[in-house]
């Protein structure tokens, strides 16, 4: 019980990470109808921006923990958003209009880019960051049971993903931005015959995803304490599986896929083994993609009449 | 104000419109004008380019010869030059649809606040108000509500404001979709058939509102319309088109003689089997 109490702490940490990668991946499906394959980059690249700007705070001398973790956090929603505009008008707004391959093709040829620049740029080797909070409550430690605590960091990862979902949530549901993205999403010609600038609302999807994968760039930095340019493949993936799991395009979808593959990947890894914590997290996709494939809330596709 | 609305410069000109699709010419060498408090209507059979003019007044299609003028407060725009969000953002120019294409998985409401989504954001200060929920945006989204309840009441939707648009039976379907058009709150609100499977009642409801909002909206209407009752009983301004080009032009009174007009309509004894053609078309 003690332990099972604790792999759900990790758990949902990890699947809140996963969570704000996947919001990413289905807001850009719901609105373009693809997959940003470079995605899962702008999350590394997230996590670098984190290491870099915490070492430059260190150097300068601002060391309170919560004043450098809000600057970090806004300094990587800044430069990832950066990206992940430049992803949108470089890989996608030029292949408008041509056939649906292309795009797909020119996005997987950015992330290969994105990865081998930040190899250049960084190099190789993996990057550690010490521990930037290391508080530790305690939750229950009965003689003979396994000790269950919970990090101030989880805690962290936790109310930070909480409030940006609700946020986020709140965007799409009632600002006019959001309104006029679910507009694209149903029928882009006619959003343009409204008055809506249907590229820009695109652009601002981008942007949208690549600030919350940048911000879960930051988190995973400080949860691992190390990382490495390759990191945003397989996050990517998974974060892929968890948009797929809840329902690829919806928004909810996203958060309850993310929360799914966390659960599922610390319980496998504390149950049955660690090695094949990812071979568990793609069963999944491949059984979801056979019996599912609207996911747990998606929308079955209905052909246009 | 009181000018006549047939002086000065018009509200739509449509200058030497040509549309050609590889050999296929569409739309050949057409020229018309809509005014202002007008209702405009273009006839013509199956094929003859109507819906062709209005996607390329609406940036669907880039003209391969012609302009298209604009003109109203004081500016012009040339919408052959401008992207499809600027005709309906800048030259205030609105359209409707054949087959009704609303946005089916959104409330009636709402369908109606995204029409008004230019003014929205602006008020949001691009959204940042917005999501703080600031008095600023509040109050331009009462505004905007009260716009919409205005168009829901207008077209009789009020009680089914909630319902998703796609639930809609297809003739409030058809009357969200006028509604929506005139919440962007456009200068030239263009119709493609609105007539199309309704039936003679709600044709009739039909003509009211176009007459309702040329008369108190004071902007032109430009028509595609095969419903004659309709087109007869409101239009100002007819624009006859055949094969892609303009055969006859004037009052209802006048055009309804037009031996041209007749001809394309009708067909002539020796060209009968041409027009069979053309139906399939």
């Amino acid at each position: 019980m003690d332990y099972f109490l604790q792999q759900l702490i990790n758990g949902v940490t990890l699947g809140a990470i996963y969570g704000l990668v996947a919001i990413g991946y289905t807001m850009v499906y719901g609105i373009i109808g693809m997959i940003n394959f470079a995605h899962g980059e702008i999350y590394m690249i997230g996590a670098f921006i984190a290491v870099i700007s915490f070492l430059v705070l260190g150097l300068i001398g601002i060391t309170w923990v919560p004043l450098a973790v809000v600057i970090v956090l806004i300094l990587t929603m800044l430069f990832t958003a950066v990206y992940g505009w430049a992803v949108e008008r470089l890989a996608y707004r030029p292949l408008r209009g041509s056939f649906r391959l292309a795009p797909l093709i020119s996005a997987i040829g950015m992330s290969i880019f994105l990865q081998n620049y930040v190899q250049l740029v960084q190099g190789a080797r993996v990057k550690p960051l010490p521990p930037v909070m290391s508080d530790v409550i305690v939750l229950m430690d009965r003689a003979g049971g396994f000790r269950v605590s919970v990090s101030d960091l989880q805690l962290l990862i936790l109310a930070l993903t909480v409030t940006l979902m609700i946020g986020f949530t709140q965007v799409i549901a009632r600002t006019s931005l959001g309104r006029a993205q679910r507009a694209c999403e149903q029928d882009m010609k006619m959003a343009s015959l409204l008055g809506i600038d249907v590229d820009r609302t695109i652009s601002l999807t981008f942007v949208m995803g690549a600030a919350l994968a940048g911000v879960a760039g930051v988190m995973v930095t400080m949860y691992y304490g190390v990382i490495d340019f390759y990191i945003g493949f397989l996050a990517g993936i998974k974060a892929f599986t968890a948009a797929v799991l809840g329902g690829i395009g919806s928004l909810p979808g996203a958060m309850l896929g993310g929360l799914l593959i966390g659960l599922i990947e610390a319980f496998w890894s504390a149950y049955f083994s660690v090695e094949y914590k990812d071979v568990a997290t793609f069963v999944i996709l491949v059984l979801v993609l056979i019996f599912r494939p609207t996911g747990l809330l998606g929308r079955p596709d209905l052909e246009k009449v | 104000m009181n000018r006549n609305p047939d002086d000065g410069e018009p509200l739509l000109a449509v200058d030497h419109l040509s549309m050609r699709f590889g050999g296929l010419v569409a739309v050949n060498d057409v020229s018309f004008a809509a005014r202002d408090r007008q209702i405009t209507a273009i006839i013509g059979p199956n094929g003859a380019g109507k819906t062709t003019v209005f996607n390329c007044l609406t940036g669907f299609y880039a003209p391969s010869v012609g302009r298209l003028t604009v003109s109203h407060s004081g500016q012009r725009w040339w919408l052959e030059r401008m992207e499809a969000h600027r005709i309906a953002g800048a030259a205030r120019v609105a359209r409707t649809f054949q087959n009704v294409r609303l946005f089916g998985g959104m409330s009636v409401l709402e369908n109606l606040i995204v029409a008004q989504h230019i003014k929205l954001m602006r008020a949001s200060g691009f959204t940042l108000a917005g999501l703080l929920g600031l008095p600023v945006y509040r109050r331009a989204e009462r505004a905007a509500v009260e716009l919409a309840r205005y168009w829901l009441d207008r077209v009789g939707l009020v009680d089914v404001a909630d319902w998703q648009a796609g639930n809609l039976p297809y003739g409030a379907q058809r009357r969200l979709e006028i509604a929506r058009a005139m919440c962007s709150e456009p200068r030239l609100l263009c119709l493609d058939e609105p007539a199309a499977g309704l039936n003679p009642r709600e044709s009739a409801d039909l003509s009211q509102l176009l007459t309702f909002i040329r008369d108190h909206h004071r902007i032109g209407v430009l028509l595609i319309e095969h419903d004659m009752s309709v087109v007869m009983a409101i239009s100002d301004h007819l624009v006859v088109l055949d094969y892609g080009r303009k055969i006859s032009e004037g009052p209802p009174a006048v055009v309804r003689h037009d031996p041209a007009v007749i001809r394309a309509y009708l067909g002539e004894d020796e060209d009968e089997s041409e027009s069979e053609d053309r139906a399939d078309g």
